[in-house]
């Protein structure tokens, strides 16, 4: 088991190696960052200087070598559009993405295991039907028309919710969070369904999915035929083993949650960290980009390296060393 | 004589097609006593699943029990749903599957799936019922239970995992056991081993099983009385000795001689020409008469008679063996 914990561990500082230097790459395909630093008035002298300064003039895998030295400090440079540091830019916007976030994951998890469940366990019922009709729409609409339609029902025409901004938010140390004022707690509720509800739709399908197939085992038989009460074969007994297959795709769907923010935060004008993405696109703004870049595939690799571990946790087949204990 | 612990009279199992209705049990009656054991042989799809799962009242949908009935001890049961089943279920009898591999939950530890088996059947509190546990699996020949208790069922070999479900199956002393094909995914050296457990466990504690095999070997090793079934319905019923050695019924007769050794000075191994009809073919008259050698007019004319024409032992116009005049 540990060998095969470093091994992920491995597999994932590769994978970050490897978009770290898609990250970097960005600067020179995108032109010589000395151009735009540089006013028109330069001599090959300025020039030079600034090269050194920036250690430009050092052999690629050098500056890549530093690239990744001062990225691992969290240190991207200066935003070209803003002239400071793009770690206090991505720093004062990852609050408002990380809660938006978390709010979709968790309506998306709980609303997707519940529902799974409930479909699955009560597949002839209309309910369920009615649901599984329902969440079709849920699959198939893209994400800015979820935003659009929801912003048309619940701003323009009842009212009841602001369709744009985070609302009043509260500084706590270098936190800004929306949870703790009312405006900043309705702001929250279209811009969460909007992105968690595809997710919710996905992990219920497959939850359902899964449940249906789980509850056909030989085992599941075997527990109703000792009179085990149904409660408990759907929860005990079937649940568990529906959750083994269902964390991968979770954990992958919640890393994408926070990519897809993106979207949700454009249509909503939330001011996170993929409304910065966009507007930095924009502005050709490398250094945000592939500060914004690094940081997604932190959390990706991170989150899957959880799931990983979490099988570990739940499933013992997968405890290798407990079967030397094993008799005939 | 004493009340049989099971009692099927005239027992009938549909299953409502597009096509039309099929009867994969159709008019099955048989007792089991106490203490005995009721080998129910016959082809694949003759019905003996069916009538095990709808005893125990786990039919399948669309499939159910139309009529018949089927007794335990004094209370007739066919007509119990939910609750009230569930409660018979694993308390007053029990169901053992054909594959050990499937039919133990691979996330939950032995002790957890017997202690939960206990706990719902019996008013214990849970050391005591880790007691009953460790005893039980003492019982059926787990060596050292006590340490084993914690461990998961893929840390068995299949032989002893066939003992940890007949453990589970006997833990909260049925008087009832249905076993369907215990046997038939395990080796053949630990075939016997199973066998001689079940006969044990039958004897000492006056268990009724109901014993479904293929094996004709295991039949003339464990039963007492045997019970051949073509489908769906029962064509010969009787001691085992006196069925293996004299058949009456032509079907148990070429199902003798196509086991090897099933009977002594046997000439040489023949097939039965031809295969079970399928259920929504079957012929006029007597189901066996298109492969039956005897077959005469009556037999195409006239559905099979019930086993008290022939002694009360075979479904037979023209048995193999004259029936004895004076019933002894
Ligand atoms: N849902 C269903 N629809 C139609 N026919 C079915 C259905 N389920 C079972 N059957 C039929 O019912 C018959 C009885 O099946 P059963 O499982 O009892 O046979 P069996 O005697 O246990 O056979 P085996 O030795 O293969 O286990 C079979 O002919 C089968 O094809
Ligand atoms: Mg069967």
């Amino acid at each position: 088991m540990l060998a095969y914990i470093i091994r992920r561990v491995a597999q994932s500082l590769l994978v970050l190696l490897v978009t770290g230097f898609v990250a970097f790459s960005m600067f020179s395909f995108v032109g010589d960052p000395i151009d735009n630093m540089l006013g028109q008035e330069r001599t090959q002298a300025d020039i030079d200087r600034l090269r050194g300064q920036l250690g430009l003039d050092q052999p690629f895998v050098v500056q890549y070598y530093r690239f990744l030295e001062q990225a691992v400090q969290g240190n991207f440079g200066l935003s070209y559009r803003q002239g400071r540091p793009v770690s206090d830019i991505l720093m004062e916007r990852l609050p408002a993405t990380l809660e938006l976030a978390f709010v979709s994951g968790f309506l998306a998890l709980a609303g997707g295991i519940g529902l799974g469940i409930f479909t699955a366990i009560r597949k002839r019922g209309v309910s369920a039907n009615a649901i599984m009709t329902v969440s079709l729409i849920g699959v198939s609409l893209p994400t800015f028309l979820i935003g659009i339609v929801l912003i048309y029902v619940f701003s323009v025409e009842m009212g009841l919710l602001p369709s744009f901004g985070r609302g009043e938010v509260v500084r706590i140390g270098g936190w800004t969070t929306g949870f703790l004022t009312e405006s900043g707690l309705k702001a929250l509720i279209l811009p969460a369904i909007t992105l968690g509800l595809y997710q919710m739709t996905l992990i219920m399908r497959l939850v359902r999915t899964e449940m249906l197939e789980v509850l056909r085992m030989d085992y599941i038989r075997f527990a109703r035929a000792r009179g085990i009460r149904e409660r408990s074969v759907n929860f005990r007994h079937a649940l568990k083993n529906t959750l083994v297959p269902v964390i991968t795709i979770t954990g992958l769907q919640l890393g994408s949650i926070i990519a897809f923010a993106i979207i949700t935060e454009t249509v909503f004008q939330w001011p996170g960290v993929g409304l910065l993405f966009i507007n930095a696109i924009q502005f050709v703004d490398i250094p945000v980009m592939a500060a914004y870049l690094m940081m997604i595939s932190v959390m990706f690799v991170g989150i899957n390296l959880i799931v990983d571990l979490l099988y570990f946790a739940i499933d013992p087949r997968l405890r290798v060393d407990r079967t030397a204990a094993g008799g005939h | 004589m004493s009340t049989p612990v099971l009692s099927l009279r005239d027992l009938v199992v549909e299953i409502p097609t597009r096509t039309g209705v099929l009867r994969p049990v159709n008019g099955v009656s048989f007792d089991i006593a106490a203490g005995e054991i009721l080998g129910v042989v016959g082809e694949s799809g003759a019905g003996k699943s069916m009538t095990g799962n709808a005893v125990i009242g786990l039919l399948d949908r669309p499939a159910r029990i139309v009529s018949g009935e089927v007794r335990l001890l004094d209370q007739p049961i066919q007509s119990l749903r939910g609750e009230a089943l569930r409660r018979l279920r694993g308390k007053r009898m029990g169901m053992i599957f054909q594959d050990p591999l499937t039919s133990l939950n691979p996330l939950l530890t032995i002790g957890d799936q017997l202690t939960e088996t206990i706990r719902e059947h019996l008013d214990v509190g849970q050391s005591e019922a880790r007691e009953r546990a460790i005893a039980a699996l003492d019982e059926v020949g787990i060596p050292a239970a006590r340490q084993r208790i914690g461990s998961y069922p893929h840390e068995f070999s299949g032989g002893m995992r066939q003992r940890v479900v007949i453990a589970l199956a006997l833990c909260a002393e049925p008087e009832l056991v249905i076993a369907d094909e215990p046997t038939t995914a395990l080796d053949v050296s630990v075939q016997a081993q199973i066998i001689a457990l079940l006969k044990r466990l039958c004897r000492d504690r006056g268990v009724a099983v109901m014993l479904v095999t293929h094996d004709m070997g295991v039949i003339a090793e464990a039963a007492d009385r045997i019970a051949v079934m073509y489908a769906g319905g029962v064509v010969e019923l009787g001691p085992v000795r006196e069925v293996i050695t004299r058949p009456f019924h032509p079907y148990t007769g070429g199902l003798m001689a196509s086991t090897p050794g099933a009977s002594k000075g046997m000439r040489r191994l023949r097939q039965i020409p031809g295969s079970m009809p399928r259920l929504d073919a079957l012929p006029d008259g007597c189901p066996f008469h298109p492969r039956c050698e005897r077959a005469e007019a009556a037999c195409r004319e006239n559905p099979g008679p019930s086993l008290a024409a022939c002694d009360g032992r075979a479904a037979c116009w023209f048995p193999l063996t004259e029936p004895k005049e004076a019933v002894s």
